[in-house]
């Protein structure tokens, strides 16, 4: 029970390989989607086009999104980036690198649909049968079509059954020929993707390690900082809301004087121990006050309090907010001594 | 058993991933629904549309109410709506957070069974292909209006005689089928831009004030959870004590009768947690449930410490002190004879 607890946690502890888990999924859900997507080629000369490039990029809009909306780290980046300075200095190299870690992740899916697409060929071959070049494929010098003709017979290419042109350009040198380009290109966006993939990896740590070092920390801790916050707000909420409800029990049994003498508590070391539970945030103004402060003025990176202290840019100015921070500094060190 | 109950208790302590569980499964219930359905169009001129607009409309609304019944964050937002004020303000910055939250989950079995039947076509072959212009197509000249009617009305069924060999039906349903195909992505395409625009612009605006909706909301769902299990732990020890008490009291009348030499009473379990809390017989327990809803406490517990200290009544903080007065002016009722003396 307490493995399965672990690797619920070790999984979620770290954005960073949670989301390395549904970039995995999400990749092959797009190649199942694409198997279970029944294509569907219109056959008409206008539509083929439209279609064709629909299917092949819309997806995979989608599915970049999809990536980044599933990514906590899209809310974390915003409020990292729109939250007020405080006394936490920003560092917009930290915002770069978490939105190049969210959009190198939420790239492969889309990669994934449009390697599969292409490989495939249907699409391709639905959008560009009309552009098929007749007088290398076919009979050129098959007349008696108007423009307008040729290319509604063109259009038909990609339906079997309906087919009429067999004159013009045999359909099975047409769709070879179509495919043939679609798996090109295809197996060229793959090599493409992987080379830049592949450079990126080699090269990056040629350039400015020492700063990426510094970025990748201070991501990470933003993201693990954010989570146990999260968790010691549930926490305290509990702790509260067993405190309020005994509380009530209590206020009951002497409102109806019935003067029942019993201890509330077995002990008092229960009762010191739910009292440091709530950290001194005893009700509900406090609490307002404490979470509107950690969102306009985030405690600073610093867990000395004579730094605080020496400071001089810090004790001259909004003396009062080091006020405010008094419970928050007993917060850090209460972390510390976990 | 235990370990049963302790991952059973893991889910539960965070309701918003029990949330998030049932939200996917009725996702996947949806889309198995829609491909064990068998979808028969009637091919008939007018029934086509009411048809097939009903299994694109009809099942997402039961979905839409089902995601809302299942979620149990929906009857405590009620509950705090209709709850009157009592010690403790309203915030209606929770109720339209908890509205939303609510809202955001149900909705999304209903949007992709939308979606899945969008993406099949069938749906839409069938309730579009009476409204398509015949002219576009081969096949229906020296036709009169009504027939050309009834032979749209067809082309979703492919085995009928009347439309089998028509190569115009093959085309038409074929047209149909791409709009509904582009249909249902670009729908699916607003969503999800929605969804992120949602997602990445939020912190921007009013972040302070969320993180306070967001705790307190969550504080509600907790409390509420606490107090029920604390009436259980507080009935259970009740119905024992009683039963106890029953025994004892029957011991003794038996005792009585044999004129034995009376036993010292036994302990009465002091060593176990009093979970009765004073609180020891049924209109005692009644008052309580009845000032829970009616007048929930405020939310400030830093009296914790200064209780064990004094003794009265008049040390109580304000807050209370109006509530308290109210209830103790209430007429008392009348003490019946069961009350079990703890």
């Amino acid at each position: 029970m307490d493995k399965f607890r672990m690797i619920f946690q070790f999984l979620q502890s770290n954005q960073e390989s949670f989301m390395n888990g549904i970039c995995g999924i999400m990749a092959l859900a797009s190649a199942q989607m694409y198997s279970a997507f029944d294509f569907n080629c219109p056959c008409l000369p206008s539509y083929n086009l439209a279609y064709g490039m629909g299917i092949l990029f819309v997806p995979p809009l989608v599915l970049f999104l999809l990536g980044f909306v599933m990514n906590n780290n899209v809310s974390v980046l915003a409020e990292e980036w729109k939250r007020p300075t405080g006394m936490r200095q920003k560092d917009p190299a930290v915002l770069r690198y978490m939105f190049c870690s969210m959009a190198q992740r939420a790239m492969i899916a889309p990669a994934v649909w449009i390697s599969v697409t292409l490989l495939d060929g249907k699409c391709f071959m639905c959008a560009f049968s009309t552009s098929v070049p007749v007088e290398k494929l076919g009979n050129g010098s098959y007349t008696g079509l108007s423009e307008k003709e040729m290319r509604r017979m063109l259009a038909r290419i990609p339906c079997k059954e309906i087919y009429s042109g067999q004159e013009l350009v045999a359909r099975e040198v047409a769709v070879r020929y179509l495919r043939c380009i679609s798996q090109a290109l295809g197996w060229s966006f793959v090599l493409l993707m992987t080379m830049l993939a592949f450079l990126v990896r080699a090269l990056r740590p040629c350039f400015t390690q020492a700063a990426f070092l510094k970025s990748k920390y201070w991501s990470h801790y933003i993201d693990i900082e954010r989570k146990l916050f999260d968790e010691t707000c549930t926490e305290h909420a509990k702790t509260f809301a067993k405190v309020c409800i005994q509380q009530f029990f209590e206020a009951m049994n002497q409102d109806m004087g019935l003067g029942h003498t019993h201890s509330p508590e077995a002990a008092p070391s229960e009762v010191g121990e739910e009292k440091e539970k709530l950290l001194g945030i005893t009700d509900q103004g406090t609490m307002n006050k404490l979470l509107k402060s950690w969102h306009k003025c985030k405690p600073t990176l610093c867990l000395h309090q004579e730094v605080l202290q020496n400071g001089n840019s810090w004790v001259e100015e909004n003396q009062h907010r080091n006020h405010i921070s008094l419970p928050k500094r007993e917060i850090i060190t209460y972390y510390s001594k976990v | 058993m235990d370990r049963f109950r302790m991952i059973f208790q893991y889910f539960q302590s965070n309701s918003e991933s029990v949330m998030n569980g049932i939200c996917g499964l009725l996702a996947l219930a949806s889309v198995k629904m829609y491909t064990s359905f068998d979808f028969n169009c009637p091919c008939l001129p007018k029934y086509n549309m009411a048809y097939g607009l009903g299994i694109m409309f009809l099942p997402p609304t039961a979905l839409f109410l089902c995601g809302l019944i299942l979620n149990r964050q929906s009857l405590v937002m009620l509950e705090e709506w209709k709850r009157p004020t009592g010690g403790r303000k309203k915030d209606l910055a929770i109720i339209r957070y908890m509205c939303s939250s609510i809202m955001q989950r149900a909705m999304i079995a209903p949007v992709i069974w939308i979606i899945v039947t969008l993406l099949d076509g069938k749906c839409f072959v069938c309730a579009f292909s009476a409204s398509v212009d015949p002219e576009k197509f081969v096949g229906f000249a020296n036709v009169t209006p009504t027939q050309t009617q009834l032979l749209l009305s067809k082309v979703p069924c492919k085995d009928d005689e009347l439309v089998k060999n028509n190569p115009a039906r093959k085309a038409i349903s074929r047209y149909l089928k791409c709009w509904s195909q582009a249909l249902g992505w670009s729908v699916l395409l607003i969503l999800i831009v929605v969804a992120f625009l949602a997602r990445s612009l939020r912190p921007c605006f009013n972040q302070a004030a969320f993180l306070q909706t967001r705790y307190w909301s969550n504080y509600i769902d907790i409390e509420q959870k606490i107090f029920d299990e604390t009436c259980c732990e507080h009935a259970r020890d009740f119905a024992h004590k009683c039963i106890l008490h029953f025994f004892e009291s029957m011991q003794q009348e038996i005792k009585l009768r044999r004129f034995n030499a009376p036993r010292e009473e036994a302990d009465r379990g002091e060593g176990e947690e009093d979970h009765l809390r004073g609180i020891t017989d049924q209109e005692q327990m009644n008052e309580l449930l009845k000032s829970w809803y009616y007048s929930k406490p405020p939310l400030d517990v830093s009296q914790a410490t200064q209780r064990q200290q004094s003794v009265g009544r008049e040390r109580l903080s304000v807050p209370w002190a109006d509530s308290l007065s109210n209830r103790g002016n209430a007429p008392e009722k009348p003490k019946t004879s069961r009350q079990t003396d703890v």
